[in-house]
């Protein structure tokens, strides 16, 4: 009886200090993120006013309407989805092909594989961008987002290509026979049948391969240069420098700038967490 | 199939080797016939003073962030998994606690610097709580500036590592804990018996992913204070960026990128070997 009772209250203790812990963690992960949506809201004379207004005293979103009027600053969220939309398209589709052939045809490259992924990350991005930097001089895309495109590719593929094959392998076989008895070829395999079944697989290595080309900073500071072929993570930090004080708009733009990964993540958490640890926590 | 791979061994492979090469000659790039100088650009990298406190303070960097996302990431991902919570208000602590993950280095960044900002709210807050006196200058005050970049570091690095050991603890199977509860083993000795020895493949190859990527951070670094104030911040990855791109020393630079790599390239290493023991 007494330890019942103990037990109980030992687990309504551990309750409340779980409740708590878990409150503390909430506000150090997402006060940071609430804080700039709430600033973005406030007129800029609010931002540092003594003391803090929490919600927004006079509610404006003239921050939102001057980014998304002014042709300069929305050619930088312009050129951040063209980037990493053609990255996606070409990396998926490299990543199904590639993926296929592994899974279905015997290749003794799955070895070579494995070391490839793994090199992408041993490689720092920095030491990579001193030969990188040369190339795309040489091939005349310096300053392009051509430049951009193609260096991202580099590290979204392989990775790709490691996933697409697992996905694959994850089906059986004997699908793929049942189309080709029915007359069909390996292509037709491929996209009618194999392609459809492995949806989860492919939206989260799409939705991963977004977020890496969106995100990305490097790359785009060093192998850009003229304001028009900025993406926005180069971009916002330009307006930063240029009006340091403007920070309603600034807040505005990264509110922007953090939607399209945000609302994919939201939509695809499962697939999106799962392709996130797809590397590190394998069976 | 192959050739996909061939021209990605290529685009990683060959600008490596050209690397290594460029840092074995003089200035490359800026000199039309650069000469062949041996290691002279290593000697002059370590002589630098600069470069060696770079050294220290990519370590310091490195090992506190790794270790604080472990700590958070376990800490975080032992609540969302403890089994006290109702579903929703678990998978509603779960979005909110990878947030900062979402959120690209240049947004952390300014974000951090609205709130870290001499009159922000954070100063407020901390005047408010009369634990400052004073109006904090957080990046630009030399002995702070390290540890503010470390901390937003911190910040926007921890959801990969909880995420990645709450798919750990969730597949540690429950009746390890039923028979230890029954033997009557405290919280403590479930957490060292069978939480730790269980998520420890998981907690390891983790951590060395981790500390790959936090020795070649860049952005959020070259961002919050582009290695300064007085050199306080600079890393391997920001005086490597400097020489390339601000000082246009190819050469240098190639050297100081090559130092970067191959001690990158040691943790893979131990990393590869880890996970084909785990197979």
């Amino acid at each position: 009886m007494t330890t019942t009772r103990s037990r109980g209250r030992s687990v309504g203790a551990q309750r409340v200090a779980l409740w708590i812990g878990l409150t503390l963690g909430a506000i150090f992960a997402g006060f940071p993120a609430l804080w700039m949506l709430l600033s973005s809201f406030k007129p800029n004379t609010e931002i540092f006013q003594f003391p803090p207004t929490f919600l927004p005293d006079t509610f404006t979103i003239g921050a939102y309407t001057d980014i998304l009027t002014n042709p300069e600053k929305l050619r930088f969220f312009i050129n951040s989805y063209l980037v990493a939309g053609a990255v996606v398209l070409l990396t998926l589709l490299a990543g199904i092909m590639a993926g296929y052939a592994l899974s279905r045809f015997q290749f003794p490259l799955k070895s070579l594989l494995n070391t490839v992924v793994i090199s992408v990350q041993a490689v720092p991005p920095i030491t990579l961008l001193i030969p990188y930097f040369g190339l795309v001089v040489w091939l005349k895309l310096y300053d392009s987002l051509w430049a951009l495109m193609l260096t991202y590719m580099v590290a979204t593929i392989p990775y790709a290509i490691l996933m697409m094959t697992g996905y694959f392998n994850t089906i059986p076989r004997e699908l793929d026979e049942a189309v080709k008895v029915d007359g069909g070829n390996t292509m037709r395999t491929l996209w009618q049948v194999l392609v459809p079944i492995a949806r989860p697989g492919i939206v989260s290595v799409g939705a991963y391969t977004f977020m890496v080309a969106w995100n990305e900073f490097l790359f785009a500071l060093t192998l850009t240069q003229s304001r028009e072929n900025r993406t926005v993570p180069v971009g916002i930090q330009l307006l930063m420098g240029e009006h340091s004080f403007k920070w309603s708009e600034m807040m505005a733009m990264s509110v922007l700038g953090c939607l399209p990964v945000l609302v994919l993540f939201l939509i695809f958490q499962r697939q999106f967490v799962s392709g996130m640890t797809a590397g590190a926590v394998k069976s | 199939m192959s050739p996909t791979l061939l021209v990605m061994l290529i685009m990683m492979a060959v600008p490596v080797a050209m690397v290594f090469v460029y840092s074995t000659l003089s200035n490359v790039v800026m000199e039309r016939d650069p000469e062949f100088v041996g290691i002279e650009n290593y000697l002059t990298l370590f002589g630098d003073e600069i470069f060696r406190k770079a050294l220290g303070q990519t370590a310091i960097f490195t090992v506190t962030s790794v270790t604080l996302h472990l700590l958070i990431g376990l800490g975080f991902a032992m609540m969302l998994n403890s089994g006290l919570l109702p579903r929703l208000a678990a998978a509603l602590f779960r979005v909110i606690y990878i947030l900062p993950w979402v959120f690209t280095a240049s947004i952390v960044v300014i974000l951090w610097q609205l709130l870290l900002n001499p009159n922000g709210v954070i100063n407020y807050l901390l005047e408010a709580a009369s634990l400052i006196d004073s109006k904090v200058e957080w990046f630009s005050n030399p002995s702070l500036a390290l540890g503010t970049v470390i901390f937003i570091n911190v910040w926007a690095g921890y959801p990969f590592i909880m995420i990645s050991l709450l798919a750990g603890l969730q597949g540690i199977p429950g009746d390890l804990y039923e028979a230890a509860e029954i033997d009557g083993a405290g919280w403590r000795a479930r957490f060292f018996n069978i939480t730790i020895p269980q998520l420890f493949p998981i907690l390891l190859a983790v951590a060395m992913l981790d500390f790959i990527w936090n020795l070649q951070q860049f952005p959020i670094i070259w961002l919050a204070t582009g290695g300064g104030p007085l050199n306080a911040t600079e890393t391997i990855a920001t005086f490597t960026y400097n020489l390339a791109f601000s000082k246009h020393e190819f050469a240098m630079a190639s050297a100081s990128g090559v130092v970067l790599f191959v001690v990158s390239a040691i943790v893979a290493l131990f990393y590869v070997r880890h996970q084909k023991a785990r197979d």
